[in-house]
């Protein structure tokens, strides 16, 4: 791909971000004019001031940063096992992450203080990407690898719903869906608070180590003869990963899939090159994450449908597919 | 002449065993060392020793007359380029940019290409007779391509030391002998070049010295009937009916 197309394509990604953000903002069951929610979301006064500013900004800024953070956590993933199937879903961090939130919110931890909430889910998504990265460095390979992603996965899991039937809460029960597949309904403005600069530093780490995934492209002991420091790389990775998807579950539960098809699809877009398609992917991972949650909204007003459903029936059928032609390849 | 690289009766362990043991040899400036050896004769090993993947046990390593030990990662990767044994790319990304990756020792982080960068990608294309493939994807290559585009990689860092660990395997005779010219070529501009070999006639015919190993030892500098019987448990066909060495035509 040269030069030309790499700009049209980021261009076109960011316009595209762009138009679903403003369309997602705009969409309500409540209808108000776009000057008056602009308005409102400027002055804050008023009803049309607390849609726009506790209801409407909210959604979509988690569904901005929910996929970014995928997307680029994704990315890293992928660039840092070498391996196409690798994504923060598949490898089993957003089920370990949402297994750290519910524990975090229904034994009453998140209670006495807010901040544990996405500090339990980011433990979470840390002990799994670092159980995965343990694996890979004794050999494990393509395969053994996303094996081991669903084990961890399932276990985390029977562990949620483990959680959530020892929880004193009556509603847990009924709340594990939302953990299990994701959904930007009825979120505050804390949320979006405590999810962007999270992410934010998640995806700031993954930037420094996109060198060092750069040169992992020859594999580890070329990158080490080009000056890289791949076990730094490696820790920047996983910490990366575990902040900003850990931070993205603790928001929205588990979104699954976006970390999986976006770098995929744009990798050829950008030379293949894991340092160049970090930043494309979360802005991909955005997009997605936001059109998903629209077509949720305008498909079903009532919202019984859940934003992760969707992901899952666009992402499944390409994982399946991407199974097959690694199969081919090989 | 000094060697630029040199071990002093090195020794390390690998696996739980030892793999080097009172190794004392040099690599020269504008010489090809040929490391031979039987399978497992701590070839690769020696390598790695030099390039600091692996501890030493004992005895120490030298390189521009400084202990391995006081080279930070990065002037140690703008002195030694490393060619490791069935190099391999894991994305197929376009050859030119796989072949600017040997330039990051020289390039802080975060920035474009400079026009020495640039000018050192061209002249490894060249040199390695890949130019003409320069903006196609790697996976678009032939295999014999591909080695030369991965070569191209380790020759645009422009280290006065290069390790090569069996580039030669998988490559047709063609490609070996054209390697081996590639190889002189960089020792002909005065690097030390240092790189592992099965072919024990190409080693023999295209390397300045030779370096023996055989279990983690210095056999023999060279390949007489006595180290092939030795080490190798072989002897040296010098018949015509055979297909013996070959060169290009």
């Amino acid at each position: 791909m040269d030069k030309m197309s790499t700009r049209w394509t980021s261009l076109l990604l960011a316009a595209l971000t762009i138009a679903c953000a403003a369309f997602s903002f705009l969409l309500g069951p409540y209808h108000i004019e776009a000057a008056a929610l602009l308005k409102g979301l400027a002055g804050g006064h008023g009803i049309d001031g607390t849609i726009a500013r506790e209801i409407r900004l909210p959604r979509t800024g988690l569904a901005l940063v929910v996929g970014a953070a995928l997307g680029a956590s994704g990315a890293a993933l992928q660039a840092l096992f070498r391996n196409p199937l690798a994504s923060p879903d598949v490898t089993g961090v957003t089920s370990c992450a949402g297994l750290g939130a519910v524990v975090a919110l229904y034994f009453g931890f998140a209670a006495e203080s807010p901040a544990l909430l996405p500090a339990f889910a980011i433990l979470g998504a840390l002990a799994s990407a670092a159980l995965l990265y343990l694996l890979s460095r004794a050999g494990a390979g393509v395969l053994a690898l996303v094996l081991a992603g669903v084990a961890i996965s399932s276990l985390a899991t029977a562990l949620t719903a483990l959680a959530l039937s020892f929880a004193r809460n009556p509603y847990a029960m009924s709340e594990m869906v939302l953990w299990m597949m994701g959904s930007l309904k009825d979120h505050t403005l804390a949320d979006l608070a405590f999810a962007a600069p999270l992410v934010a530093l998640g995806i700031g780490l993954l930037l420094t180590a996109s060198r060092g995934l750069d040169a992992l492209t020859l594999g580890e002991e070329a990158a080490h003869s080009l000056g890289i420091d791949v076990g730094g790389i490696r820790g920047r990775v996983v910490i990366g990963v575990a902040l900003a998807a850990g931070a993205a579950t603790a928001a929205a539960g588990a979104v699954s899939f976006v970390g999986l098809v976006v770098p995929h699809l744009l990798r050829p877009f950008y030379g293949y090159r894991p340092a160049r398609l970090m930043l494309p992917s979360a802005l991909g991972g955005a997009l997605l994450v936001t059109a998903s949650d629209l077509l949720v909204r305008s498909v079903d007003p009532g919202e019984q449908l859940r934003l992760g459903v969707v992901t899952a029936l666009l992402g499944a059928p390409f994982f399946f597919w991407l199974i097959l032609k690694l199969r081919r390849e090989a | 002449m000094s060697a630029v690289l040199s071990f002093e009766n090195a020794g390390a362990a690998y696996g739980g065993r030892v793999a080097l043991q009172g190794i004392t040899a040099g690599f020269e400036a504008g010489k090809i060392t040929g490391i031979v050896g039987p399978n497992g004769a701590g070839k690769t090993t020696l390598l790695r020793a030099a390039l600091g993947l692996l501890p030493l046990a004992a005895g120490s390593i030298r390189i521009m007359d400084r202990p391995l030990a006081q080279w930070s990662r990065e002037a140690l990767a703008r002195t030694i380029a490393y060619l490791p044994q069935g190099g391999e790319a894991h994305w197929p990304v376009p050859v030119r940019d796989l072949v600017m990756l040997g330039r990051l020792p020289h390039r802080p982080a975060f920035s474009a290409p400079s026009a020495a960068d640039e000018e050192a990608v061209d002249d490894a294309l060249a040199r390695c007779d890949a130019a003409a493939f320069a903006a196609r994807r790697l996976d678009a290559l032939s295999a014999g391509e591909r080695a030369r585009v991965l070569f191209a990689r380790a020759l645009a860092t422009r280290a006065p030391i290069l390790l090569a660990d069996e580039p030669a395997a998988f490559l047709d005779p063609a490609h070996q002998l054209r390697l081996m010219a590639m190889l002189r070529e960089e020792a002909r501009r005065g690097t030390a070049v240092a790189v592992t070999l099965h072919d024990l006639s190409l080693a023999s015919r295209h390397c300045d010295g030779i370096l023996v190993l055989h279990e983690g030892r210095i056999a023999a500098h060279d390949l007489s009937d006595a180290t092939l019987a030795n080490v190798f448990g072989i002897a040296a066909v010098r018949a015509d009916a055979a297909v013996v060495p070959w060169r290009l035509v």
